[in-house]
């Protein structure tokens, strides 16, 4: 029996880029309003796990090629990465940077190493879910 | 490092090269590398003997872990002087025994050597220590090497109980005698045995003595098998002839009586030295000749002689300690019981290791030690013969052996005790001499038994293993050296007395010589027609006596029965002991996980509810507080109705959504506190596990899913409310005891300046304390790690099951 999923699947294609930009909104805005690396990592992982109920584990893999416990640890390099940087400026580590630039087109930004930092929070939290939520779904 | 050190030591390190001889001189007995170190030590320490004759003493000290007053201190008075001559001595004669006593072909020699060697470091380093620390460290290397001697062939089920049994006995008093090392430290601030000697007036009125000097002797008590600690040494008798000659007569037995011997000055000056030394001594010797006599083993035989033969040494040093109370030497009529014990002690370690050797060729060459299968080997082992009379009748105190000597002496002892008007011993002093009479009668008996039975009577050739013919030459030099000596000693005493007893008593009791004075001790044969000759008179007649109505009477010793023994008591006490900490622990083990949250919860309500009570901590203080708005009682009141409800759910579903509605609401308490981080982190994760929980419930089993009401259970129930009070209690009162101001303020004021972001949640998150963060996110890979690997490892352990 095949059933006929086009209208989630049809709002599915449409939502997941609505999620998409919030989450990365989320992680952006984290360091000046609500939101940062963690939330940001839930709300990616929750569009692809929308994916996953509108289509099916095989598709997913196939469009989102991720090996996700590689991810994990890609965030892990990235957070320690961040803290032993700051090593390297003979800073204690974890010790963070930032300043503000003017870019063209942006203005005026602030760069920030927390935000690296963060980054490697939002990739290990995605792939910790993705990781939990696709193991439990193949385990059948 | 003096030479005395490397004395001392070299025994260890020659075990270092045993190996490698063994390894590469195949042909040679590995023996014969070994005979020369206790020859020459022998020799080394003979030299000595001009020092120690005047009273001088040589003390080598080696720091070793100075901070902790522990050095590596040695010292040779009369006394350990004494003990290193019998260690190397005998040991020289023991080595040159075995070398024909163990075939190198069926035994593995070097482990043999090994362990003898370090038995006899261990043994020189217990003697000789002047540090009480150093002195334990040898003593239960003793205690080790003796096991694995006693152990050694061990594919023997006895060899290895003996092993264990002695172990387990010796290394108890071992550890008693360190607490009483400790506590010796503790009143006297030295580990130095000269030191605290020269402050046992300090030490006999602390109000630890007791319970040190207690400690020391349950140390002393066990190593030399005294009652009723000696079941170890029948049992010790597994090991090869040589080791029970060596450890279990001559030297190791022994250490508990240097032991009493090195801290009589300390501790003898109270009645309960005196009175416990002695008494356990006379009970021993008894109980250990009457033993002697049921045996029908000839090394159980020579055992229980061991046993109490110790006892009688023993109870003349506590007898020979209460001569310190009268100061006194000038007719030396109280210290005899002291020139009885060394006397003794030497003549002691001569015969009876010549005795046990004699066991051993008797083995060798017939195949059994049992006396209902021997006898009249006389014809064939004349040699053998002669030395095992020589042995016996020394042992039994007959003259001219140097048995009768020490026996008149410790005969006289014993009379004193009855004179003696301190302790209280003169009401119960004139048990002494009586107890040690009668058992100097059994000690005759078994001695004819273990002579006669043997040698004389019936030969039964049917009965034995191999046809018995004299023992090879060099198996009887060593025996024929010591029986020699028994009768040196014997005929010849005093050549033992100036050089060698009287400055061992000066280091017994020291504090009765004056400066360059030493003890007059003249050993005489003919005392005249004293009570003491008619005594032994009375010794050898009633034990010819009893030896020819022998069968008449051991009757009695079945009266006596196996149940009430003591070995019956160690081995069902053991038994008792597993059994009752298996009950124990499985009471409390009961593998349900239940049962152990129930502990935990409830030691955690104990502890915090007394240290509250007991500190007084409780507090209310609503001065601080905010002021209750609607929504949060709403609130409150849904998230405290969905809790209860839970509790009471029917089916596993509704407490799901229950606990979902539960999460939700904590979010919306966030929201309303203003956390805003909070209150989108909670709502995802709650949404997650409340689907993890759903997928695990879709996954439960058909058969387990019985869809009840939790069980009520009233433990679980009280346990649940005391947590949930306490917890609460704790909560008021830490509230109200608020001692100082938080510390946000920093943050408040530095998360722009500093750190250049507004949101101080996630500033705090990963700039001031990223540290944790970076952690945190560990652990979720971590858990992700995990279900990954419990998931794949289990479908592939099912694959390969199918």
């Amino acid at each position: 029996m095949k059933t006929n999923d086009v209208i989630l699947q049809t709002v599915t294609k449409v939502t997941l880029f609505i999620i998409i930009l919030f989450s990365i909104h989320l992680f952006f805005a984290g360091h000046y309003y609500p939101g940062g690396g963690f939330i940001g990592g839930l709300m990616t992982s929750g569009a692809i796990v929308l994916l996953l109920l509108a289509f099916d584990i095989k598709t997913v893999k196939s469009i989102l090629p991720i090996d996700y416990i590689k991810l994990t640890a890609i965030g892990l390099l990235f957070a320690i990465g961040t803290g032993a940087g700051a090593l390297l400026f003979d800073m204690p580590f974890l010790t963070h940077a930032y300043t503000y630039v003017n870019m063209p087109l942006l203005g005026k930004t602030s760069l920030h190493t927390a935000v690296l930092f963060d980054t490697g929070v939002y990739l290990v939290v995605i792939g910790v879910t993705m990781t939990i939520i696709q193991t439990i779904g193949e385990s059948e | 490092m003096s030479l005395l050190h490397l004395a001392v030591l070299s025994p260890l390190l020659l075990a270092l090269l045993i190996p490698f001889l063994h390894k590469h001189f195949r042909n040679i007995h590995t023996g014969w590398f070994l005979l020369p170190l206790p020859a020459v030590l022998f020799g080394y320490f003979l030299q000595f003997i001009s020092v120690t004759r005047h009273g001088d003493t040589v003390m080598e000290s080696l720091p070793w872990i100075s901070s902790l007053g522990i050095d590596f201190s040695l010292k040779i008075d009369g006394l350990g002087l004494l003990f290193a001559l019998l260690i190397t001595g005998i040991g020289a004669l023991v080595v040159l025994y075995s070398i024909y006593y163990l075939s190198p072909e069926k035994e593995k020699l070097n482990t043999f050597y090994i362990y003898l060697l370090l038995f006899m470091g261990a043994m020189l380093g217990v003697v000789l220590s002047d540090n009480l620390i150093v002195l334990y460290s040898f003593w239960e290397l003793t205690s080790f090497s003796s096991f694995l001697l006693i152990g050694y062939w061990n594919h023997k089920e006895r060899s290895r109980y003996g092993a264990q049994k002695s172990m387990l006995i010796t290394v108890f008093g071992g550890l008693s005698m360190l607490g009483g090392i400790l506590l010796l430290y503790i009143i006297t601030g030295t580990f130095s045995i000269s030191e605290t000697i020269a402050m046992s007036n300090e030490v006999v009125n602390h109000p630890l003595f007791t319970a040190t000097l207690i400690l020391f002797l349950l140390g002393a008590f066990t190593k030399s098998a005294q009652f009723p600690f000696h079941i170890w040494l029948p049992d010790a008798m597994e090991a090869p002839t040589p080791v029970s000659a060596y450890l279990h007569s001559a030297t190791m037995v022994k250490a508990g009586i240097y032991l009493v011997a090195r801290m009589t000055p300390v501790f003898a000056h109270s009645g309960t030295w005196v009175w416990l030394v002695a008494g356990i001594g006379v009970i021993t010797l008894f109980w250990g000749s009457f033993s002697a006599v049921k045996q029908t083993d000839l090394k159980a035989i020579l055992a229980f002689s061991t046993v109490s033969q110790l006892g009688m040494i023993m109870s003349l040093l506590g007898i020979g300690a209460a001569a310190l109370h009268y100061g006194t030497i000038k007719d030396g009529y109280y210290i005899v019981a002291v020139t009885a014990a060394v006397f003794h002690l030497i003549n002691h370690a001569t015969f009876k290791g010549s005795l046990f050797m004699v066991t051993g060729i008797i083995d060798h060459e017939t195949g059994t030690r049992d006396i209902r299968k021997l006898g009249g080997l006389m014809n064939f082992m004349p040699i053998t013969f002669t030395l095992a009379i020589i042995g016996t009748f020394s042992m039994a105190g007959v003259p001219p052996f140097n048995g009768f000597l020490s026996k008149e002496m410790f005969f006289t002892g014993m009379l004193r005790v009855a004179e003696m008007d301190i302790f209280s011993l003169e009401t119960w002093g004139i048990l002494f001499p009586v107890i040690a009479w009668s058992a100097s009668v059994f000690t005759f008996l078994y001695s004819m038994i273990y002579v006669f039975k043997t040698f004389t009577g019936k030969y039964q050739p049917e009965k034995l293993e191999k046809k018995p013919h004299e023992a090879p030459i060099g198996m009887l030099v060593s025996p024929v050296i010591l029986a020699s000596l028994v009768i040196i000693f014997g005929i010849f005493p005093n050549v033992l007395s100036h050089n060698i007893i009287s400055p061992a008593m000066g280091s017994i009791l020291p504090s009765l010589l004056a400066d360059g004075e030493s003890f007059d001790v003249h050993i005489s044969h003919w005392h005249g027609f004293s009570p003491e000759l008619f005594m032994t008179l009375g010794v050898i007649v009633l034990g010819l006596l009893l030896f020819k109505t022998l069968s008449k009477w051991t009757g009695i010793y079945r009266i006596f029965p196996e149940r009430l023994s003591l070995n019956h008591l160690y081995d069902g006490g053991l038994e008792m002991i597993e059994v009752a900490s298996r009950n124990i622990t499985k009471t409390y083990m009961n593998g349900f996980i239940r049962t152990y949250l129930v502990y935990i919860f409830s030691f955690l309500i104990f502890i915090l509810a007394t240290t509250m009570i007991y500190k007084d901590a409780f507090k209310l203080d609503f001065s601080n507080v905010a002021p209750i708005r609607f929504f949060e009682v709403v609130l409150v009141l849904i998230m405290a109705v969905s809790a209860i409800t839970i509790l009471f759910a029917k089916s596993r579903l509704t407490s799901i959504i229950l606990l979902g509605a539960v999460g939700y609401t904590v979010a919306l308490f966030f929201v309303i506190f203003r956390a805003p981080d909070l209150a989108l982190t909670q709502l995802v994760i709650e949404t997650v596990s409340v689907a993890l929980f759903l997928l695990a419930f879709y996954h439960l089993p058909q058969i387990r899913r019985n869809e009840e009401r939790i069980r009520f259970k009233l433990t679980n129930a009280l346990i649940s409310i005391g947590v949930g009070a306490i917890v609460t209690l704790i909560a008021l009162s830490s509230h109200s005891n608020k001692m100082f101001d938080s510390i946000s303020q920093y943050y408040v004021e530095n998360t722009y300046k500093k750190a250049g972001g507004e949101n101080m949640v996630n500033v705090i998150l990963v700039d001031f304390r990223g540290f944790d963060t970076m952690f945190e996110i560990t652990v979720l890979g971590i858990a992700a790690l995990g279900i990954f690997a419990m998931i794949k490892l289990r479908m592939t352990r099912g694959k390969e099951q199918e």
